[in-house]
């Protein structure tokens, strides 16, 4: 705000009658990943005051989820943050159970955290793609989308059926096991795919002049104006804030795992860019670890509040189909409370906060994305920089519209 | 289109030629304005990288302005809020113009049946081509596309000539 | 019960506000404590200033809607210590017939637009809150749409673009 008034004070010395100009980006603009918009006053190029709006997307997640069953909810989550869909039904699936007081078994854990692990690599594959495809280096885009397809076909839908809207968990573990072969695809695809992708873009863009000159320095932030507006994942990582809630909090089982969590420096978007690439290394040497360890067993907890039964019992004991009708038509019966789980997501805390009367669907389900307080900061990050200099720290900061909106 | 016609309204031999012409020109270079608001952008991005590759049908020269393109690829959720946006572009397109409603929350609102979705974007414009499916594979973003190429090589009517519907 | 043993932060906050503190509960490992709104800043202040409990993060704010109760929203705040790495929650019931309550801005920066949501779905007023409009529906907007006496279903009219 200080640069609108330096600049009001600076045309009256002058005498001269000037006002900023508004710019308004979006919400249709090839830039804005989607459906953001924001409202800048310029003076020249430089952004003297930014507003961000939002809303275009807003679907109704948590209105939707009042009039459902617990296991119908997790196809709207897959919907919230839509380049990584697994991770947001893991989140959903641990709220729920820590809600049940029920603990999955050891498989399905392995499962949750590999399938998490690469969710993670393609969402930012996804998003260093399109943050460059904006500095116009579209290159890398190319590179990087090749793994996202080899992803989906030869893992994603293999293992759940669609490439994109997966609605794999359910209450009490996962919709089914993996196929045969899946674990050797992975590391198939791991090795000949993902890795020399990694390798290919960091040789095109890490040591280049022009990718430093466009992102260094380039919308920065401290750690305490990181903390205090509420940052999590990769930006406040590459702010220099050691939080990462694998390690913090090590849900699921990835205190069994040897990874390392990479922070920046400055906070600016070459430090976001190479926290990301770096976050994928790690994630793939996590998956490597898990895929060697993974244990046998059932993937779901034998119980019956909580899994369907077997089709075999349903079509032959009145026991098991009645099982199967009160589950399909009235939903998982889950205790009276309120519970809130956090995960972490490719962007940061993902966070669901679900209030249950008992019942087979929740009263509310409150998402915390953790895209809203990064859009939120974006004025902080982009005032007194230039126009161009938006365009590229949006991109680094990865909003996905479905997420924010929700 | 400016081509002369016989006197009793049937186009002659030359016309024939040059409308065919015009049609071949005009199916293999449709310019697509990505409309992309929701999970379906990720498979338009799909859609045209290199395992369904786009540009084998022509389509490929993707346009960020609504002047510069003739087809309106909506891909996503509309809702209240961004049905006005919607609306000002395809008002902004130029004349000849085909809307392509990509997936089940362009069509007709999706599993979203609340105060903020739009119930399917034909309740603001016309659309010549549904693909469905949550969110559709790449595969029937072509499938929409040849769909186009076929209308614009019969000349079948858009649906644009039909609209508004009243009902 | 009297005599289960509470967190440090639930200990800390009772043992400073006494009374203002209505209830405290542990249920399903979520340390929570529903106090009275006069106060919320004043908790909040403190939750982020104590050297022991350092809540320097303002994870979520949010309101459920207890149509039948009285008072019948609840607004809940959701905070993390980043140095101590604990979590919390704080409710403050709030009546629909005055439903007003401090913003909690001047303590953490980040709340700004959970508070703007808030107000928007739920209708909860943020007293001195810097900028109250609606986030995330239009501004022609009537109602407040997550509150359970507002249809889902309902429809607007299409709004067209504007001038």
């Amino acid at each position: 705000m200080t640069e609108g008034v330096a600049y009001r004070k600076e045309a009256e010395a002058l005498d001269m009658q000037a006002e900023p100009m508004i710019l308004n980006i979006g919400p249709s603009h090839p830039a804005t990943h989607a459906t953001l918009r924001f409202i800048a006053e310029l003076g020249g190029e430089t952004i003297l005051k930014l507003t961000p709006e939002f809303g275009y997307l807003h679907r109704c997640f948590e209105k939707e989820s009042e009039s459902h069953t617990w296991t119908q909810v997790v196809t709207y989550t897959d919907r919230l943050n839509y380049v990584s869909p697994l991770m947001n039904n893991v989140g959903y699936a641990m709220a729920v159970e820590k809600l049940c007081g029920i603990d999955v078994t050891e498989r399905c854990q392995y499962i949750r955290v590999i399938i998490s692990e690469f969710s993670r690599i393609i969402d930012h594959m996804v998003c260093i793609g399109t943050n460059m495809v904006d500095l116009g280096a579209l290159t890398n885009f190319w590179y990087f989308w090749k793994p996202r397809e080899e992803v989906y076909m030869h893992l994603i839908e293999p293992l759940t059926g669609t490439r994109l809207t997966t609605g794999y968990t359910r209450i009490g573990g996962m919709a089914w096991d993996l196929p045969d072969g899946w674990e050797e695809k992975a590391r198939g695809v791991i090795k000949n795919v993902i890795l020399p992708a990694i390798a290919d873009v960091n040789a095109l863009l890490t040591k280049n002049r022009i990718f430093i000159e466009r992102t260094m320095g380039v919308g920065p932030i401290t750690p305490k104006e990181a903390i205090a507006r509420g940052f999590t994942g990769p930006c406040l990582r590459a702010a220099g804030v050691p939080l990462d809630l694998r390690k913090d909090e090590g849900y699921l089982v990835y205190d069994r795992f040897d990874f390392d969590v990479p922070i920046g420096e400055q906070g600016d978007t070459c430090d976001r860019y190479m926290v990301r690439m770096e976050e994928m290394r790690q994630s793939v040497r996590i998956i490597e670890q898990a895929l060697e360890r993974l244990p046998g067993g059932p993937v779901n907890i034998d119980d019956p509040r909580f899994g369907l039964p077997s089709k075999q019992e349903v079509y032959t004991n009145i026991e098991a189909l009645m099982n199967h009708f009160k589950h399909i038509m009235d939903g998982v019966q889950v205790p009276v409370g309120e519970v809130y789980s956090a995960t972490e997501a490719a962007n940061g805390e993902l966070g669901y906060y679900i209030v249950s009367k008992g019942g087979g669907g929740p009263y509310k389900i409150k998402v915390r994305p953790p895209c809203f307080p990064l859009f939120q900061g974006m004025p902080h990050l982009c005032e007194g920089g230039m126009i161009a200099d938006l365009v590229a720290v949006l991109g680094s900061v990865n909003i996905i519209a479905g997420e924010l909106d929700r | 289109m400016a081509v002369k016609r016989e006197k009793d309204g049937a186009p002659g031999f030359l016309t024939t030629r040059f409308e065919a012409l015009l049609a071949w020109g005009r199916k293999y270079s449709i310019y697509p304005f990505t409309f992309a608001t929701a999970c379906c952008g990720i498979e338009v991005m799909g859609a045209f990288g290199t395992h369904y590759d786009l540009s084998r049908f022509g389509a490929e020269v993707v346009r960020f302005s609504p002047r510069q393109a003739d087809m309106l690829l909506v891909a996503g959720t509309v809702n209240y809020k961004m049905a006005p946006v919607l609306k000002r572009i395809y008002d902004q397109m130029l004349e000849p113009k085909w809307v392509v409603a990509m997936g089940a929350c362009a069509a007709s609102g999706g599993f979203y049946n609340n105060y903020s979705v739009l119930q399917g974007i034909d309740k603001i414009l016309p659309v010549d081509v549904y693909i469905p499916g949550c969110p559709p594979n790449p595969e029937g973003i072509i499938d929409a596309v040849v769909a186009i190429q076929k209308m614009l090589e019969t000349g079948a009517p858009r649906a644009a000539e039909r609209w508004p519907i009243k009902i | 019960m009297a005599e289960e043993r509470k967190s440090v932060a639930l200990e800390k906050l009772v043992g400073r506000f006494g009374g203002d503190i209505v209830s405290t509960h542990s249920e399903f490992g979520d340390d929570t404590a529903l106090v009275r709104r006069e106060k919320i800043v004043e908790v909040c202040t403190f939750l982020r200033d104590d050297p022991d409990l350092v809540f320097d993060f303002a994870m979520d704010l949010t309101c459920v809607d207890y149509l039948g109760e009285e008072p019948r929203f609840e607004v809940v705040y959701h905070l993390y210590s980043l140095a101590k790495k604990r979590r919390v929650r704080i409710k403050a019931r709030v009546p629909e017939e005055d439903p007003v309550i401090d913003t909690v801005i001047p303590v953490w920066v980040g709340m700004d637009w959970y508070e703007r949501e808030a107000y928007d779905m739920y209708g909860i007023v943020f007293r001195n809150h810097p900028n109250l409009k609606r986030i995330l529906m239009y501004d022609q907007f009537v109602g407040h749409p997550l509150r359970k006496d507002y249809p889902k279903a309902r429809r607007q009219p299409t709004i067209g673009p504007e001038e």
